[in-house]
């Protein structure tokens, strides 16, 4: 997680790249449903989404290869819409990279900086300058299908960067990778972003890269924004069911609101009632989600110390070992299942609790969410 | 792991391609025969070579042949990859696929109707037959057989190399030109190659379109063979033969060098 | 989409790569072939050209309704009446028809044969099917004449293992046109089957095998069922070319009974009736056009299943 660094939360701030109303079909296909987003100058924003969400047509719209619908693609407050890819200050890494197989590694790096003309003395400088970035000197001469997968992957960001572009696009850019190197690539890209200052808008499908990499995330779903937030928010304060569940795991309990005290909200649900931290606008007899984390549930034989947590009686169905934690399913009231995460803070070799014990699982009012959609 | 082929399977495939070489064999072995009775060996000559050089009106079909098939491939080849492209890379509408159906026609065409309808249209605009309607002709029909060989490449080839250039700045024309061509050059030079082949072989259409002073070879063959077997006609034949099988030994060769310079057709997918 | 983008390079780019290629074959394809549409319902005529009407320009409007009043069914009426039409489409459907089985007999074994061949040795086998394609088909032709006349290879062959007494007349029969066009057309019918062969997942066979299936009957219940594609495929490639075929009887066949192509021939290089020459080749494309749509159908299904 950055600190110090939140355009997004001053209101007079202006964005770099202002989404206003955007769409994209093909034929009945909704790729890209009326959405709206501002992106922030020195940004690295994250589209997150499930396959098919629309979120590399995005960025497709953004690098030019698809004209909107309907909308405008406001950049440093110009429509940049209509502007065709190779007319635009915004270049992409592409998810296969995309590499020229005939040019030599400078030759790639080179290419754009060719399309404008400049002076030989002027590219060969660049090029030396990008290759010194990726650390890849002496590579120069290469061709791509001499070079390992995690080299070709910085190539191909020497290449989108040479050019000084107002926005860099990432596709995917590190899923040809290993999950080994694709952890230390994460660190080095979030540490050129810094160091560059380059507005980054990378796509991707995996959550945790998004939570580590970004400032801020958009998640997607057919077509749609569906929250954009910082990572923490995202998961700590999430605004719908659906996003609560894609992000992480999470117990969605269903219910309705019995009664409202002062930012607490007291829900009925799975024959009980609840104690949440309220969210503004919701009134008594709505119908409302609790949404809990499984590692903020705690598992107890004996009921919770604090009066004021919520308490639920069950037995245990199930443990999955997982190395750092063990995972509890939980059978409640109604025949519901719930899960829970324990930290496993000691060695040993049985658990703690164990296989149909009869168990109470906790939660403090504030470390649950109450959701309306 | 498959099995092993049987010897049914091994002697299918000795069978048949003694079935398609035997034919060509004898007659390049026969080309070589003292004897001026086909049938009879009269051992090894090169009389019937040397007789070929003595005849004039076979050497200029020869060159005409030539050169129509030079002129015809080379505008096959510009049209058919632009036939191609059309195809593969610009928008799925009504013209597309106009172009996709009148690209596949000409290719299950029976030549008759070609060569008679080509034929008519010369006839109906006062156009003189001769070079130029053979090498239209051929130009027509064997563009449709370059398109699908560089449609193969084309559509094999990552679209996202095309977009990489049109990001970092490249305009569609001078993309084609610095990344898309280099890249499908050797469906290019196949598709030449094939194109040539084509109406260097080429009859019938031939035959429809010419007129006088552009006999090709083809039409010179077809009336000598019409009389009968002659063993210049063996010699004839063993050098055009020749003349393919070195054409397609220099294209090989020059294709593996190209393809060993840029082996990998999708960069990233290691 | 390059040719939405408005302004710059792409406009004009987009145009040219998409007109001259569509121009260049609606001028040299589309409009030869409304052309023999047109002259078909002509008449022929002792002048240059040899058939009327002639469409003049210049006489505008009225010109246009004296052509079209004067066009007529003439030539179709002759090649419905006169038997000799009649005969050579049924001529060239049964050659075409005997043909093909005759090459998918040859030539599936061939095309299994390759696609169980060790995989180094494949694509090896794949040239050399293809590369007499690169040889003059008339070479090709040429060379049966060579082996079957009468004195040629074949009969002295025959004679020297006693089979024959006298030498057999192989040329000018239907024998011989089998032989050249199932010889030319082989590697038409072998590709197609090897590609769709070569691409049967070799567990299925295994799995077969572990149901309890001998190997010979999977092979007719597993590998010849999926390889449909590739048999349609095959005779079609075949089936059409080979109706239309001109050479290989006109060298090979009985001058006696003609196929469709060499009707045409004749009709226009040796009887210069332009008009029913037309008419035979509009009649051969409404022919050819039925399987080419009976597959195309096929295959739409196949592709929705």
């Amino acid at each position: 997680m950055r600190r110090g660094f939140a355009p997004w939360a001053d209101a007079g701030a202006r964005a770099l790249l202002r989404l206003q109303g955007v769409s994209k079909r093909y034929g009945d296909i909704v790729a890209v449903d009326a959405l709206d987003l501002d992106i922030f100058e020195g940004e690295f924003f994250a589209l997150l989404g499930p396959s098919g969400c629309g979120k590399t047509t995005l960025l497709r719209l953004l690098a030019g290869f698809e004209t909107p619908a309907q909308g405008s693609i406001l950049l440093a407050g110009e429509d940049i819409a209509a502007v065709p890819p190779y007319r635009r200050p915004v270049n992409m890494m592409f998810q296969t990279y995309a590499l020229f197989p005939h040019l030599s590694v400078a030759g790639n790096i080179a290419f754009g900086l060719r399309q404008e003309r400049l002076g030989r003395a002027a590219i060969e400088a660049r090029v030396a300058e990008m290759l010194a970035l990726v650390q890849l000197e002496g590579l120069g001469a290469r061709k791509p299908h001499q070079l390992s997968g995690g080299q070709r992957q910085r190539v191909a960001l020497a290449r989108a960067l040479a050019k000084r572009p107002r926005v860099l696009l990432l596709d995917e850019p590190l899923a040809a990778l290993d999950k080994k190197l694709r952890a230390q690539t994460q660190f080095e890209l979030v540490n050129l972003q810094a160091r560059l200052g380059t507005t980054f808008v990378i796509v991707t499908h995996d959550q945790e890269e998004a939570m580590t990499m970004a400032h801020r995330i958009g998640v997607m779903d057919r077509g749609r924004l569906m929250q954009v937030a910082e990572p923490s928010e995202l998961y700590e304060q999430p605004n719908s069911r659906w996003v609560a569940g894609f992000i992480g795991e999470v117990n969605l309990i269903e219910g309705r609101v019995a009664a409202l005290e002062p930012g607490i909200a007291v829900v009925a649900a799975l024959g009980g009632h609840f104690r949440v931290g309220a969210t503004a606008g919701v009134g008594p007899g709505d119908s409302v989600c609790i949404a809990v984390r499984p590692e903020k549930v705690r598992v107890a034989n004996a009921p919770a110390a604090a009066p004021t947590d919520n308490c639920l009686a069950g037995s245990v169905v199930d443990i999955g070992y997982l190395g750092g934690m063990s995972s509890y399913q939980v059978r409640v009231a109604d025949g519901f299942l719930v899960r829970a995460a324990i930290a496993n803070a000691t060695r040993r070799t049985t658990p703690p609790i164990g296989w149909d014990t009869q168990v109470c699982l906790t939660f403090a009012p504030q470390d649950a969410v109450l959701l309306t959609r | 792991m498959r099995p092993a082929p049987s010897l049914f399977n091994i002697v299918s495939v000795a069978c048949g391609l003694a079935f398609l070489y035997l034919p060509i064999a004898v007659l390049v072995v026969y080309s070589f025969n003292a004897s001026r009775l086909v049938t009879v060996w009269g051992g090894w000559s090169l009389r019937w070579y040397g007789e070929l050089i003595g005849d004039q009106a076979l050497i200029a079909a020869a060159r005409t042949s030539l050169l129509i098939a030079l002129a015809s491939a080379s505008a096959a080849t510009l049209l058919g990859t632009l036939a191609a492209l059309a195809i593969t890379r610009f928008g799925a509408d009504r013209g597309r696929t106009a172009l996709s159906a009148m690209v596949l026609a000409p290719l299950v065409m029976p030549e008759v109707i070609t060569g008679l309808s080509l034929l008519l249209l010369f006839v109906a605009i006062n156009l003189d037959r001769g070079f130029l309607t053979v090498t239209i002709a051929h130009t027509t029909v064997t563009m449709c057989f370059v398109a699908v060989v560089v449609k193969a490449r084309l559509a094999d080839l990552d679209r996202s190399l095309e977009e990489a250039a049109m990001d970092l700045g490249c305009p569609p024309a001078r993309t084609f030109l610095t990344v898309t061509l280099p890249l499908i050059a050797p469906a290019l030079a196949a598709g030449f190659l094939l194109a040539f082949t084509l109406s260097l072989d080429d009859l019938v259409i031939a035959s429809f379109t010419t007129g006088p002073g552009a006999t090709t070879l083809p039409i010179r063959i077809y009336s000598d063979v019409r009389l009968g077997v002659k063993p210049e006609i063996n010699a004839i034949c063993t050098i055009m033969i020749a003349t393919v099988a070195l054409a397609l030994i220099v294209a090989s060769l020059a294709l593996r060098r190209a393809s060993s310079a840029t082996t990998s057709r999708r960069p990233g997918a290691a | 989409m390059m040719a939405r983008w408005r302004g710059g390079q792409g406009n004009w780019w987009a145009a040219f790569v998409r007109l001259a290629p569509t121009l260049w074959l609606a001028a040299f394809f589309l409009l030869p072939f409304l052309i023999i549409v047109k002259i078909s319902l002509s008449q022929t005529a002792i002048a240059q050209p040899p058939y009327t009407p002639t469409f003049d320009l210049a006489a505008g409007l009225a010109g246009l309704r004296a052509f079209l009043a004067a066009l007529s069914l003439e030539s179709y009426r002759i090649l419905g009446s006169d038997f000799l039409y009649l005969a050579s489409y049924l001529k060239s459907l049964q050659v075409a028809a005997v043909s093909s089985v005759i090459l998918l007999i040859i030539g599936y074994p061939i095309a299994y044969g390759m696609a169980r061949l060790h995989p180094r040795w494949q694509p090896i086998a794949l040239v050399l099917v293809i590369l007499p394609f690169w040889t003059s088909f008339l070479i090709r032709i040429y060379a049966w004449i060579n082996i079957l006349q009468r004195e040629g290879l074949f009969n002295t062959a025959l004679a020297a293992l006693g089979l024959v007494d006298t030498p057999v007349a192989w040329l000018s029969s239907d024998t011989a046109v089998y032989i050249g066009i199932v010889y030319s057309y082989l590697p038409f019918m072998v590709l197609p089957l090897y590609a769709t062969l070569e691409k049967t997942d070799a567990t299925l066979l295994e799995a077969a095998a572990d149901l309890g299936c001998p190997r010979w009957r999977a092979f007719w219940l597993v590998t010849v069922p999926l390889s449909a594609p590739g048999v349609a495929a095959g005779v079609l490639l075949c089936f059409i070319p080979i109706f239309g075929e001109f050479v290989i009887p006109d060298l090979l066949g009985d001058s006696r009974s003609v196929m469709i192509g060499q009707t045409l021939w004749t009709e226009f290089f040796a009887n210069k009736d332009w008009p029913a020459a037309s008419a035979v080749a509009v009649v051969l494309v409404g022919i050819l056009l039925l399987p080419i749509v009976l597959h195309q159908r096929a295959q739409a299904r196949a592709d929705k299943d």
